[in-house]
């Protein structure tokens, strides 16, 4: 359609404008989708969507909380929950989305300089190395002796899914062993990768905190050499972690067994507030001498959800097989993204690597941990006070984002139904959506469905 | 070409002495020793006994692999009774891993790396497309720096976007594709996902193609984007190609078009180049189009456009959606995948959108919430930053100006470096050769007739950095190269083969 003349260009705009031979054939013809069941609804973000859905006239927009414009006699303290209750996304005191300082640097130093010329199929190479320092530590021999296999990924769940892929594609007879409960995504990512799953045993309901003999259990009884999926820290859904001891004995049980670890670390920095503690479970298993997976996610800690920015990586025997691995990596993402997004990945690496923005990056997540613990203890003295019966040691034995408050899904309907409070079904809550101004509403919600009739 | 993304720097010896410092110290067995040279540890011991095992498992075991070595107790114990336990202890510390092999180097992308070791000063990159000014740098628009600024100014937040994306961005881009006022739009026919460019919109339809029907292949021109294929390949979608470059032409056979789309199944996906096809810059005339939607009509196929370069071809947004938009306006239910890479010059954003046209708004919102199903656990959600550069960019009357007017100038440069190179060859070209077919394509590449010998001549000899399939990126080449470029397609065409 070279260089059309005007005549040319006229006739095809005329030809445009005639009834075309089979639009009536539109009318009759039936859909090639017709048989295109629509999808159940997240029940992650489709809470958020439920949220948005939700013509109540009490309302009141995203996480803005103002006294003025609450009318419903109802909701009489200044506050709302933000779908933040729902999804993990972390809110500040007043219910606001958060965006860091020194990311807002990072992006003025970016902003219209830089040209946006495609990355190498791997990804940001800086992003990369600062990402594995982070995880592995500073002066890790296994960076020295370049013997990590890493790419730059989508956010936790592109390294997941990477992960997964690979696992497909050349140990195409494994197995992945996922905690019950875990975030539910975990659960599509392995299955849209064809890996089958199967589950251990993780979360002690009676206690709100870790079945601690299943899981070692459920170790031991796995075949050799099996694939384990473990949260590195901030367990999502429940906020339930192994102590440090429990961490060296599930290592050394996974020695025993040859066991692959691969660890999920979407909160390195959030949930203590120190990115070297919160990478201890890591760290233990690499001083065993294990060969470790690793996908890391910027989404909370730098506040980067929408950026999508994170890394996997792959401990290798050696360089050569670093290589290797990574070279194969990159051959699932080609035909997935082709290359990463760049955005997210520059404010990464300027933050990183610059000392003054990477320290007022570590003053700013060890923020967000304080709140976070701050509004955990809050929540737990509230529904003392309140009288309530049951024990709620575990909203401040939990770590990290989320709680599993131990709610019943019938509980959490009634939250919501009277009380326009959103979280899933499963009962937990994230933390990052309470606040200070909130709390005791909360607490009062929670103690009202809770509380024995 | 080793791509400098994974480039080796050790040799093979220094791994092993890598491995050794990284590994503890082992002391081997006392009935090893003989075998083993100092300094050897786990991995290279576990090796050799791999090479070993022809000799210790026969044939037949060693054929069959690791597998074969360890899965059959009997073969196992056979082996150990000869070297004892410790083998066997030794034998599983094998990495996970050691049966991963190197992936080949991208042929588009290892073009580039393979420029950059070059020292010569008459290197010329010819390979991927990517647009460069004609002082062969990269070029970011002026509206999507203002874009930015704007976004900055505003301090929004990064919050996740939704599953399907940004929705301004989602409407701005139907809008773009389809014409603000075409039906389709105003009685919601379409369900628009934003994805990763058009590589990620391409995978979440071969995803869906895949789960929703099973039966169906794609059919793909040949020649097409090389990374067509392992898109399909990697959701497991057969697909095989129907005709579409003639070299004896250097234009489009399109008898051979015409048969194959006919010939293929009934209900096969058939992948369309929208505009300026990758890499022959082809395209068909509009009557040709015309009874392209017949033939897919007929067989009752369904259309499914890649659309890399809206704006970019001809210049005009609307004239380079014409195919489209034909098909649309016969009622037909189509795929489209859309890129920003080039026409908005955000290639490392990765802003795109998958958009199907479906036959009620209730089907379009049935697709759209499987296709949500297939990205979540991809991605979870498109990353922020290309679409609100889009959305502000095609929201603010003044910048979409700006925007058409950048976009018609980089179109306009491609064009003159078409025109000029085609008078240098002419000029030049003592033989007589027609070489009007460069002017007849369209878009960022032309595929110049030249046969793989031809074209390594023109990297050896030339310095000419190009695919090997004959196809130049007319976005690399300056007013001032065009007439080197003609000397070298001159010698390569005429004194090689």
């Amino acid at each position: 359609m070279a260089a059309l003349s005007l005549a040319a260009s006229s006739a095809i705009r005329r030809r445009l404008l005639l009834p075309p031979r089979l639009q009536a054939a539109r009318a009759m013809a039936t859909s090639l989708f017709g048989h295109i069941e629509p999808a159940p609804k997240d029940p992650i973000l489709g809470v958020t969507e439920a949220f948005l859905a939700d013509p109540s006239p009490d309302k009141v927009n995203v996480g803005v909380v103002r006294a003025a414009l609450l009318s419903s006699p109802l909701l009489s303290s200044p506050l709302f929950f933000s779908p933040a209750i729902a999804a993990g996304a972390y809110r500040d005191d007043n219910g606001q989305p958060v965006v860091l300082d020194c990311v807002r640097e990072a992006e003025r130093r970016i902003a219209g300089n830089l040209n946006m010329e495609y990355l190498p199929m791997g990804g940001s190479m800086k992003m990369i190395e600062e990402s594995l320092k982070l995880a592995y530590g500073e002066d890790s021999e296994f960076i020295k002796d370049k013997r990590i296999a890493a790419v730059q990924a989508l956010s936790g769940t592109g390294a997941c899914r990477l992960f997964a892929d690979f696992q497909k594609r050349f140990l195409p007879d494994s197995q992945i062993y996922i905690p019950s409960p875990t975030w539910s995504n975990h659960h599509n990512i392995w299955r849209d990768a064809n890996v089958p799953q199967k589950i251990f045993t993780y979360y002690h309901p009676e206690s709100r905190g870790l079945d601690f003999a299943g899981l070692m259990n459920d170790i031991k009884n796995a075949p050799d050499g099996s694939f384990f999926l473990l949260h590195a820290c901030a367990h999502n859904p429940t906020g339930v972690d192994p102590t440090e001891e429990q961490w060296r004995e599930i290592s050394h049980q996974f020695k025993v067994k040859k066991h692959f670890p691969f660890f999920d670390m979407a909160y390195q920095g959030f949930a203590s507030g120190d990115p070297e503690r919160d990478a201890k479970a890591i760290r233990i298993f690499l001083e065993d001498g294990h060969q470790i997976g690793c996908a890391q996610s910027y989404a909370k800690n730098m506040g980067l959800y929408g950026q999508r920015a994170g890394c996997l990586s792959i401990l290798c025997e050696d360089e050569m097989q670093a290589v290797a691995v990574k070279s194969q990596l990159q051959q699932i993402a080609r035909p997935m993204y082709s290359n990463p997004p760049v955005h997210g990945a520059l404010v990464v690496s300027i933050i990183l690597n610059d000392p003054e923005l990477k320290s007022l990056w570590l003053k700013e997540v060890k923020g967000m941990a304080d709140r976070i613990i701050g509004v955990r203890t809050a929540l737990k003295e509230n529904l003392e006070k309140l009288g309530s019966p049951l024990s709620w040691e575990h909203i401040t034995n939990q770590i990290g984002m989320f709680c599993y408050s131990g709610m019943t899904p019938e509980q959490v309907d009634r939250l919501t139904n009277e009380y326009h409070i959103y979280m899933t079904r499963n009962g937990r809550i994230s933390m990052a959506g309470v606040t200070t101004g909130n709390v005791a509403y909360l607490a009062n919600a929670i103690h009202d469905v809770t509380k024995p009739n | 070409m080793a791509s400098a993304a994974f480039a080796v720097s050790s040799p093979a010896a220094s791994a092993v002495a890598a491995r050794s410092k990284a590994r503890p110290a082992y002391s081997p067995p006392p009935q090893l020793l003989p075998i083993l040279p100092p300094g050897l540890n786990i991995s290279c011991v576990t090796a050799w006994w791999f090479v070993d095992a022809r000799r210790c498992l026969g044939e037949e075991g060693a054929r069959g692999g690791r597998d074969a070595a360890w899965g059959s107790r009997g073969r196992l114990a056979n082996y150990a009774k000869n070297f004892g336990r410790v083998m066997m202890a030794l034998a599983v510390d094998v990495s996970r891993f050691e049966g991963v092999p190197m992936a080949p180097p991208d042929p588009i992308l290892g073009v580039s790396e393979a420029f950059k070791a070059d020292t010569n000063d008459l290197k010329l990159n010819l390979g991927v497309g990517a647009y460069r000014t004609e002082e062969l740098q990269p070029y970011v628009l002026n509206v999507v720096k203002k874009a930015e600024k704007l976004m900055l100014e505003r301090g929004e937040n990064k919050e996740y976007l939704p599953i399907e994306g940004l929705a301004a961005f989602n409407k701005a881009t139907a809008e773009l594709l389809f014409g603000a006022d075409n039906p389709v739009i105003k009685q919601g026919l379409v369900a628009t996902l934003q994805a990763l460019s058009g590589t990620g919109s391409l995978r979440l339809a071969a995803a869906f193609i895949q789960r929703y029907f099973p039966e169906a292949k794609v059919i793909i021109s040949s020649p097409t984007w090389g990374n067509h294929k392992n898109i399909f390949n990697d959701a497991r979608v057969p697909w095989s190609e129907y005709r579409y470059y003639d070299p004896k032409t250097v234009g489009l056979d399109f008898e051979g078009m015409i048969a194959d789309i006919e010939a293929a199944p009934e209900g096969s996906f058939v992948l369309l180049h929208g505009c300026a096809h990758n890499p022959t810059g082809i395209d068909p005339t509009p009557e040709q189009w015309e009874k392209i939607a017949d033939v897919i009509q007929e067989k009752k196929h369904m259309p499914f456009f890649d659309v890399a370069y809206q704006g970019f071809a001809s210049g005009s947004l609307d004239e380079d959606a014409f195919s489209v938009r034909l098909f649309v306006k016969r009622g037909m239910e189509v795929f489209v995948a859309q890129s920003y890479s080039k026409n908005l010059g955000l290639y490392a954003e990765r802003i795109g959108a998958i958009n199907v046209v479906c036959s009620a708004p209730e089907v379009a919102d049935r697709v759209k919430s499987q296709l949500k199903r297939l990205a979540r656990p991809m991605y979870s959600n498109p990353p922020i930053h290309g679409a609100k550069i889009v959305a502000n960019v095609v929201g603010d009357p003044t910048m979409f100006g700006e925007w058409k007017q950048e976009m018609e100038q980089m179109a306009g440069r491609i064009k003159n470096v078409r025109q000029k190179l085609y008078d240098s060859l002419s000029a030049k070209d003592k033989s007589g050769k027609d070489w009007s077919f460069i002017l007849r394509q369209i878009g960022m590449f032309s595929y110049t007739g030249l046969n793989k010998t031809q074209s390594d001549n023109m990297t050896d000899k030339w310095h000419v950095y190009m695919t090997k399939d004959g196809r130049i990126s007319l976005a690399g080449l300056s007013l001032a190269k065009c007439d080197y470029l003609a000397d070298a397609i001159i010698d390569s065409f005429h004194n090689v083969n």
